[in-house]
């Protein structure tokens, strides 16, 4: 039962987004830029990192939908994603994605976690740094958006095909367009 | 990530910023982030009158603050929110409510909560660099809380 009295049939996330639509605005743009925008790192890779801080999080929205985000991107391969969450050490993934998948696993505990050999790993394994910066960011937003999701106590489907649906327009659109009506400007007070 | 910041410290809101920037601070000081924790404590006592004591008190042991009791029960949801976001209870959320606070008051502080864990785990993931000269934080406070966290700020 949400903690707030939020806009029925709105799951997880967007029921909050639809109740403060000021804080939406940013979320979405910092989601958009760190997901699905031009990186390096292709967005199947990314949403994978933010599954992966998800479920080690024990956020059940979040790790859903993001997985599912990922599954399009990726030939819709659930299992690997389901491998990803469960053991990402013997996943099918790249080994790149691995030292960058342990880096994220430690910002999930802490940012004070991150020891120079986890960097050292994924420089070994090609990382850029900007691969490096953009690997901790993901998993410190998701720190951020598991917390505000399950602290305020949203409601999320236990239907895979409800995920399986939203995530296919999320991969084809992105956050920002798929969200557009529920963000909006703040109206800044000067203080 | 600025925008996000000058949202929820800064924007309009029941919460005065002084309130918002002691639970910035607060969560902070739980995750043990030495820049977020000192910068914000900083804009918080500009926002109360240089009030360093009290920014203090409700770091370190904030029910026995001179606070009110809706800011307590919100810092409690704070906490809760730090350790993760399943810790915060309904009963902790029915405290908060008896002491005053809406529901616009209470989905903020979750969210000031969560999105510190997030600008700590930033900062301190990827080792910036950290100054400790005082009165570099007493600077930097000053202008997070009268010109704020937008990029269009005066420089």
């Amino acid at each position: 039962m949400p903690h707030l009295n939020l806009p029925e049939a709105l799951p997880g996330i967007r029921g909050l987004m639809a109740f403060r639509p000021e804080t939406a605005k940013p979320l979405n743009e910092l989601v958009e830029t760190l997901l699905w925008s031009r990186n390096s790192l292709t967005p199947g890779e990314r949403e994978l990192i933010a599954t992966y801080v998800s479920s080690q999080n024990d956020c059940y929205y979040c790790q859903n939908i993001h997985g599912a985000i990922a599954a399009q991107h990726l030939g819709g391969d659930e299992a690997l994603v389901q491998t990803v969450k469960r053991d990402f050490e013997s996943a099918q993934v790249s080994d790149k994605l691995k030292s960058l998948l342990n880096i994220a696993g430690r910002v999930q505990q802490g940012g004070k976690q991150v020891k120079p050999e986890d960097i050292d790993r994924a420089r070994a394994c090609g990382a850029t740094d900007i691969e490096i910066h953009d690997t901790v960011l993901i998993a410190a937003a998701f720190c951020m958006f598991n917390r505000y999701v399950d602290g305020l106590a949203t409601w999320a489907p236990e239907d895979a095909d409800f995920y399986r649906g939203r995530g296919a327009i999320v991969a084809s659109n992105g956050y920002v367009t798929v969200n557009k009506d529920l963000g909006r400007k703040a109206e800044v007070a000067t203080v | 990530m600025l925008e996000l910041a000058e949202v929820l410290l800064r924007g309009p809101s029941s919460l005065t910023s002084g309130e918002r920037e002691m639970i910035a601070t607060f969560v902070s000081t739980r995750n043990d982030c030495y820049f977020c924790q000192t910068s914000h404590r900083a804009a918080a006592a500009h926002h109360l009158q240089g009030n360093y004591e009290l920014v203090d008190a409700v770091r370190w042991d904030y029910q026995n603050a001179a606070v009110s009791p809706r800011l307590k029960a919100l810092l409690t949801i704070a906490g809760k929110v730090q350790q993760g976001g399943k810790n915060v209870s309904a009963e902790d959320v029915a405290a908060a409510r008896d002491a005053g606070a809406t529901d616009l008051e209470l989905h903020d502080t979750v969210l000031i909560a969560a999105a510190f864990c997030m600008y700590n785990r930033y900062v301190d993931g990827l080792a910036t660099w950290t100054p400790t000269e005082p009165d570099l934080y007493h600077q930097m406070g000053a202008r997070m809380a009268h010109q704020g966290y937008s990029r269009d700020r005066e420089q």
